[in-house]
């Protein structure tokens, strides 16, 4: 007899294993599945900073969150209603993301004396009692993965690793979830492989059987389609994917080819990855020598005519900053992106962090303003990259383009977008004299205060710029005083002005004057929307607004935030976007602040919330 | 393409190579020579003025494309390199000329530039050795030799100096030459050889820092001692000097100098800058010329074809556009699974 399923509105499940155990695949398809069948959704994986940490140890443990749902889902969970537990260590490492009375499905053989010795376990938490608070499942994964594969002619080590597929079988059965998708990307994945693949479909139906037909399970779940979400065409996409994505559009957008000087760093590397398939697109990517010589090159090509771009993360962007300072006194454009992780220094590079704006706004010599945006989440990253390279191109400065760890690696649904409904992107490059008598001048600015791009290669037009101070339209090396003063506002003005080129800032939700207003920016975005929507359904009345534009500032902004009482202002550091606050607005903004390397989870956001509110 | 760069037709001279900007370096300074020849030869290339970009670092040569009525950009210090190569894979139609001194190119620059040498982007590199920080008013660089004596090493400079030529061979270099300001002559018809090289063409060129370092390369240089010390080398002519007194011939792999009234011109090496061993030997014969009875060697010591980065860098964009079609980046957002909301 089929067993009963049970609805849910939503459900965050966390894979977890050793770095070998395939978790980060197992949490994909699952994902895939479930964004096919029209949930909302967003995940998170969570792995080591070493490639194969020691086999067996709490270090070495590999993990992949996904919360989906049919109500509107903002963040990848804060506490698991299911983990899966591959080994001791994976279980020792993650329990405490699991709500009491929370399923966990533990593979018994990674329980065994040699990984509980790995994990620094001395009495099995299978076999003591500890977990009573939970409702555990215990399967030997291993024996099972094996005997299915008894005859397959793989090696026992071979054979082992179609473990995860048997998990991804097992969940898939207790989620209700199609396997349609799982499958034809598993076909895709070892079509020149046909025995490995062979190996996985039948692990992966074992373990869909195996739900059905053991006692072990009495009810199955399902989550339906997200009424929520808005009608259109959608596919996953993960943040420094849909950057990627962004880039190329951007360079359609503006006619201009795109070049990417980088050098590989967590977690930015992706985005040269990924770039690096798309030459189709005209897209060069130069993987350089060291992060100086990719902004450099990146300079060089922005010179010749390109959209230049160049991908980091903090410590990169540390010694990129001589040349921004340089990009900026070229008057260039060029994006920087930095994927920002934990530091100082290489501080913790597989973990996620926000401490990197006041870098942003100032980490240069001389007085040297920057326009600065940032990103709140992977669905969001294809329109930013767009307006960085918008307001770079159009404007000649570089911007500095702010995503982390949390959005370059999560992901989450994303409704596909029109090409037709951007607008394009307007380089202001001339191909004739604009001074009198045919003279060039090339620092001669236009109402935006932003002067002509003159691309090598123009007959007539031959001129030399350079990172020493430029005399006032004509370009030339100036020590004056007065010009220097001149150029210094100028510049500053020059970004001040692209606060008319920008949207005003909106109120996410809430009312337009009250008690409070949450003000956030970047990839904390998902946390402070449900926290205070969750509270307002709760009879509160509270404001979220959400910042993609940290310099200039929205026009309104200021305006804004005299409306409210009081002003809040959760980051992921210890205390940033606080300080730009209070030092433009003269705002008394109360500062929220964690630096553990991992997001805010909405409890500690409410709780946060309502101490502010004196609740 | 024409033998002469011309507008409207008419040809240009070294003057249309120069810019309204007043010169700025020491009265006496070798650079004025340096800035002279390029001038000189440039009309003679083919090349479209507008054609011509000029990417220096920092440091006194760095000021170099300001006097240079082509395109040009002054960097930071040390990454002309760099910032020259990202123009030249994005415009491989432009003449890209990197312009650069012992402390930019070998010192903060150095990494960059054996990148650049081992990538042979089709450019011209000329570094002005003077063995000396000028602009920084006269600390040793890393050309300078063992023992100087300046502000930052008042008691002798403990640091082994490069040899710009081994190092560039060492890092594959395509084109290795080594010229002198003071000789305008030799100095056009090494540059004429560099920006006919396809790949990166590596000059080294001497240049007398008058405040600072003044003499360094005197011996090289002024006439008393040029013919002894120094050796100008041809591709495929015998290796005489001293106004034809004095020969090397290979003893193995050791030069040896002969006395020409005891040696035939058979007996000698000839230069062969194909030969990338004989290459090593010559950039190899560097020792202090109060040392060594050995000349030091100028003119081409070694060339060589090798592809070009951008030009497969291109080659790999056209090769996926024809095998793919050009991108489309509405296909491209749209691919993968996809489901529809309704």
């Amino acid at each position: 007899m089929a067993k009963p399923i049970v609805l849910k509105d939503e459900v965050t499940i966390r894979f977890a294993g050793d770095s070998g155990d395939g978790m980060q695949l197992t949490g994909t398809e699952f994902t895939n599945a479930s964004a096919l069948l029209g949930n909302d959704l967003s995940t998170f994986p969570d792995y080591p900073a070493e490639i194969r940490a020691p086999q067996g140890t709490v270090a070495g443990v590999s993990g992949f969150q996904i919360h989906f749902g049919s109500t509107e889902v903002d963040t990848p969970g804060d506490i698991c209603n299911v983990l899966v537990a591959m080994n001791a260590a994976a279980l020792k490492a993650n329990l405490r993301y699991l709500e009491v009375g929370g399923l966990i499905i533990a593979n018994t053989d990674g329980f065994d004396e040699k990984n509980l010795r790995l994990a620094k376990i001395e009495k099995n938490p299978l076999e003591d009692g500890s977990l009573d608070k939970y409702n555990v499942i215990k399967i030997d994964i291993t024996k099972i993965t094996r005997a299915a594969l008894q005859d397959s002619g793989l090696s026992t080590k071979e054979a082992d690793r179609s473990k995860n597929m048997f998990v991804l079988g097992l969940l898939m059965w207790l989620y209700n979830r199609p396997m349609d998708s799982a499958i034809r990307n598993l076909e895709a994945k070892f079509s020149k492989k046909p025995d490995i693949l062979q190996a996985n479909l039948r692990l992966l139906r074992a373990g869909y059987d195996y739900g059905e037909t053991t006692e072990l399970f009495t009810t199955r779940y399902d989550v339906k389609q997200a009424p929520t979400m808005e009608k259109g065409k959608y596919r996953n996409i993960m943040g420094n994917q849909a950057l990627a994505y962004g880039f190329i559009a951007a360079s359609e957008l503006s006619g201009l080819p795109l070049y990417l000087g980088s050098y590989p760093i967590t977690p930015a590397s992706d985005i040269l990855h990924e770039l690096s398939k798309y030459k189709a697109f005209n897209v060069h990517t130069f993987q350089a020598e060291d992060e100086i010589a990719a902004i450099c090159a990146a300079i060089g090509a922005s010179f010749g005519g390109a959209l230049a771009i160049t991908t980091s993360s903090g410590p990169g962007i540390a010694l990129k900053g001589e040349a921004i300072g340089l990009a900026t006194m070229l008057e260039l454009p060029i994006v920087i992106v930095n994927i920002q992780r934990g530091g100082p220094s290489t501080g913790l590079p597989t973990k996620t962090e926000q401490a990197d704006l006041l870098q942003a706004m100032y980490g240069r010599n001389g007085e040297c303003p920057t326009v600065v945006i940032c990103t709140r989440q992977p669905n969001d990253c294809f329109d930013v990259a767009i307006e960085a390279s918008r307001l770079a191109i159009e404007h000649m400065v570089p911007v500095m383009l702010l995503s982390d760890g949390y959005i370059a690696n999560g992901a989450e649904p994303w409704m596909i977008p029109d090409m037709s409904q951007y607008s394009a992107i307007k380089p202001n490059i001339i191909t004739e004299a604009n001074g009198e008598n045919g003279k060039l001048l090339p620092y001669k600015r236009d109402e935006k205060l932003v002067r002509p791009w003159v691309l090598p290669g123009t007959k007539g037009l031959e001129h030399r710029i350079g990172g020493l101070e430029k005399q006032h339209e004509t370009g030339n090396v100036s020590y004056d005083p007065e010009n220097h003063e001149f150029m210094v506002k100028t510049r500053q003005a020059k970004v001040d002005k692209i606060a008319d080129y920008i949207p005003l800032q909106k109120i996410e939700q809430g009312p337009e004057s009250g008690d409070l207003v949450v003000v956030g920016w970047g990839s904390t975005f998902g946390c402070i929307r449900t926290s205070v929507r969750e509270l307002n359904n709760q009879g509160h009345n509270i404001a979220q607004i959400h910042l993609r534009y940290l310099n200039p500032f929205p026009k309104n902004l200021g305006d804004i935030l005299k409306n409210y009482k009081k002003v809040l202002v959760p980051e992921i550091n210890n205390g940033q976007l606080v300080k730009i606050l209070r030092d433009k607005f003269l705002v008394d903004a109360i500062p929220f602040n964690k630096i553990q390397g991992l997001p805010f989870n909405t409890v500690e956001m409410k709780a946060k919330i309502l101490e502010v509110l004196g609740k | 393409m024409s033998e002469t760069s011309t507008i409207n037709n008419i040809a240009l001279t070294a003057k249309d190579f120069t810019s309204d900007q007043e010169v700025r370096w020491c009265p006496g300074c070798g650079d004025y020579s340096i800035l002279k020849q390029v001038q000189t030869i440039l009309p003679d290339l083919g090349i479209p003025r507008e054609k011509f970009a000029f990417i220096s670092g920092i440091g006194c040569s760095s000021r170099f494309p300001y006097y240079m009525e082509t395109y040009g950009l002054h960097s930071i210090h040390g990454r002309a390199t760099a910032v020259a190569s990202g123009l030249k894979m994005t415009r491989p139609d432009l003449s890209v000329w990197i312009i650069s001194g012992d402390g930019d190119a070998l010192s903060i620059g150095a990494n960059h530039t054996l990148q650049l040498i081992r990538r042979n982007l089709d450019v011209q590199m000329l570094v002005f050795n003077n063995q000396i920080y000028g602009l920084t008013k006269g600390q040793y660089s890393p050309t300078s030799e063992e023992g100087k004596i300046t502000k930052s090493t008042p008691i002798g400079s403990i640091d082994h100096p490069f040899n710009p030529c081994a190092l560039v061979l060492g890092a594959d270099a395509t084109f290795v030459a080594r010229s002198l300001d003071r000789d305008p002559k030799h100095l056009q018809g090494v540059l004429k050889r560099a920006a006919a090289h396809r790949g990166t063409s590596f000059v080294e060129i001497y240049q007398n820092c008058n405040i600072f370092n003044d003499g360094a390369f005197f011996i090289f240089t002024e006439k008393e001692t040029k013919f002894q010390k120094g050796i100008y080398v041809e591709h495929g002519k015998p290796m005489i000097f001293d106004n034809g007194k004095k020969g090397i011939k290979l003893d193995g792999t050791k030069p040896v100098v002969v006395d020409m009234a005891n040696a035939s011109a058979n007996d000698l090496w000839i230069h062969d800058e194909k030969d990338v061993i004989k290459a090593n030997i010559l950039t190899r014969m560097f020792d202090d010329p109060k040392d060594t009875d050995l000349p030091r060697p100028f003119g081409v010591f070694y060339t060589t074809e090798r592809p070009c980065y951008e030009d497969v860098l291109k080659q790999q964009i056209e090769d996926t556009i024809a095998q793919k079609g050009k991108g489309d980046i509405t296909k491209l957002i749209n691919s993968g699974d996809t489901w529809i909301i309704a």
